[in-house]
């Protein structure tokens, strides 16, 4: 599965008078890891949002496999849509489902795929991700790791083309964030899906990335290779990746 | 694009004017959410399932509430109206009396009342849990509608559920009359029975129907509004479902004076 370019141009966003974003412009090539790093309340989790369409920019634009998303709504945006899969923070996964219900319900609800090839491609995902022993058990009823993993595999399991990890390792243990990092390389390898993280951990997203972007008062402010970020001189990046207090 | 400075002279006024444009936001938006929610409901596909759960949700799990209230409240009529109606010697009116004031009034606006209290509240904190938890935007982003999945069979269901409480509340609450009036106070059962079957027609029963089918609508147009835009976190649910109480409570004895005034 080719993935596609995601290229956004001059992009604003204000909530009443504080501005958000402020002319950010970012380009994701197909079929590659790039994770969005930046400061709590640096405005991540908003650029994630207008990514999939769930707010508007004041200004700018947005394509996403050379559609624009900024004029679209309705069943053309849900067209674009259709081809994303989206891990939130939380998981967001619905807790008056089973984690099996949770990862059937976008096949059954979304495809024309009967019964069984729903049950086998649900008992397939969660093979992939280790958790072919809790697939009847509810959200509530899992650890916060096997939830995380849950989100991917429902993320995952209709096949998108681009998938957005907002902070997928939010409040994991060290061992549990290198698990979930090494599991989404390993699904990105097989499913060579085009993938947008927005994630604090330093220094573990350096072995996944193909490419780091850092997100600082509402633009990117360097993007580049583990590598280049890893070396860069702009200050605000060697602040954030050493972890340094701020001055004063 | 940072919003230009006011001069601190104009602060008053373009608070103001901020307040006013937030009323006249949230009313358009208010609307707008009814009419999107009518828009999916006369279009495929439809969830029958969903429909079938908010039934049991909002209606069945509801009886309960609705049987005892509709007792008592028979009973209590049923002892008011008797006291007041024997100062006059017009007992034998007791029954056309309980019917009529449960049948047009007591009956939609309690039972409505009542399961905005057991139903309407928690619907408002479930959608809004879902809301703070990304669930609903889960189910935008995943190119389903969750207007068509949560707040569409709620709606139905408050269409549904409502005027069969009501007709529940009101057959217990005559019953709950006619125990007092006639097992307790002594009332002929024929008489019970006989005026009020020549006092009640058709007309009573429809102005019942209709005000529940409206309150229906009405208490689960405001619970699943005020769920659906929580924001805040955890208060922000409390908020909403306080608030969801309230307005619904308000505007259904609002619009039940409304419809007592135009329906026949």
């Amino acid at each position: 599965m080719a993935g596609s370019t995601i290229h956004v141009e001059g992009l604003w966003k204000s909530f009443g008078r504080q501005a958000v974003l402020r002319g950010l412009d970012l380009e994701v090539p197909a079929g590659s890891i790039t994770v969005i790093i930046g400061r709590s309340g640096g405005g991540k989790s908003v650029l994630l949002k207008h990514l999939i369409g769930l707010l508007r920019p004041d200004a700018g634009r947005i394509e996403v496999g050379g559609v624009d998303l900024t004029g679209l709504s309705g069943r053309a945006l849900d067209d674009v849509r259709r081809r994303f899969g989206v891990v939130f923070q939380g998981g967001a996964l619905f807790d008056s489902m089973s984690c099996r219900a949770n990862i059937a319900f976008p096949l059954r609800e979304k495809t024309r795929l009967s019964a069984a090839e729903i049950r086998a491609r649900v008992e397939a995902s969660l093979a992939q991700v280790g958790l072919e022993a809790v697939g009847n058990k509810y959200p509530e009823e899992v650890s916060g790791g096997m939830r995380k993993r849950v989100a991917i595999a429902r993320a995952l399991v209709t096949e998108p083309e681009i998938v957005f990890f907002d902070e997928p390792t939010t409040g994991l243990d060290p061992v549990l964030v290198n698990t979930i990092h090494q599991l989404i390389l390993q699904l990105h390898r097989q499913l060579q899906f085009t993938a947008v993280m927005v994630s604090h951990e330093i220094p573990e997203i350096f072995e996944i990335a193909d490419g780091v972007a850092m997100l600082h008062e509402g633009r990117i402010v360097e993007i580049g290779p583990p590598a280049a970020i890893q070396g860069s001189s702009h200050p605000v990046v060697r602040q954030f990746i050493r972890g340094e207090p701020e001055q004063g | 694009m940072a919003e230009p400075t006011v001069p601190a002279a104009l602060r008053p006024l373009e608070t103001l004017g901020r307040g006013s444009l937030g009323v006249v936001e949230s009313l358009g938006r208010f609307g707008a959410f009814l009419g999107q929610a009518v828009g999916a409901a006369v279009t495929p596909p439809f969830k029958l399932r969903a429909l079938v759960e908010r039934i049991h949700y909002v209606g069945f799990r509801s009886l309960l509430i609705i049987l005892l209230t509709g007792a008592f409240t028979g009973m209590v009529l049923g002892l008011q109206i008797y006291l007041t109606l024997s100062r006059f010697g017009s007992e034998a009116f007791l029954g056309p009396a309980v019917a009529l004031s449960i049948i047009r009034e007591l009956g939609p606006v309690l039972a409505a009342l009542m399961v905005t209290g057991r139903a309407g509240s928690a619907l408002t904190a479930e959608l809004g849990i879902m809301r703070i938890t990304e669930q609903i935007d889960a189910l935008t982003v995943m190119a389903l509608s969750p207007m068509r999945y949560l707040v569409v069979p709620s709606i139905l269901a408050g269409v549904i559920t409502f005027p069969l409480m009501t007709a529940l509340f009101d057959v217990v609450g005559i019953f709950g009359g006619y125990l007092v009036g006639v097992q307790l106070l002594g009332l002929s059962e024929g008489t019970y029975f006989g005026e009020m079957q020549s006092f009640v027609d058709m007309r009573d029963i429809m102005t019942g129907f209709w005000k529940s089918i409206s309150f229906g609508i009405i208490v689960m147009w405001v619970c699943t509004y005020k769920g659906f835009y929580v924001s805040r976190g955890a208060e922000g649910v409390a908020h909403a479902t306080t608030q969801a109480v309230v307005l619904s409570s308000v505007l259904i004895l609002v619009w039940d004076y409304f419809l007592g005034s135009v329906l026949p």
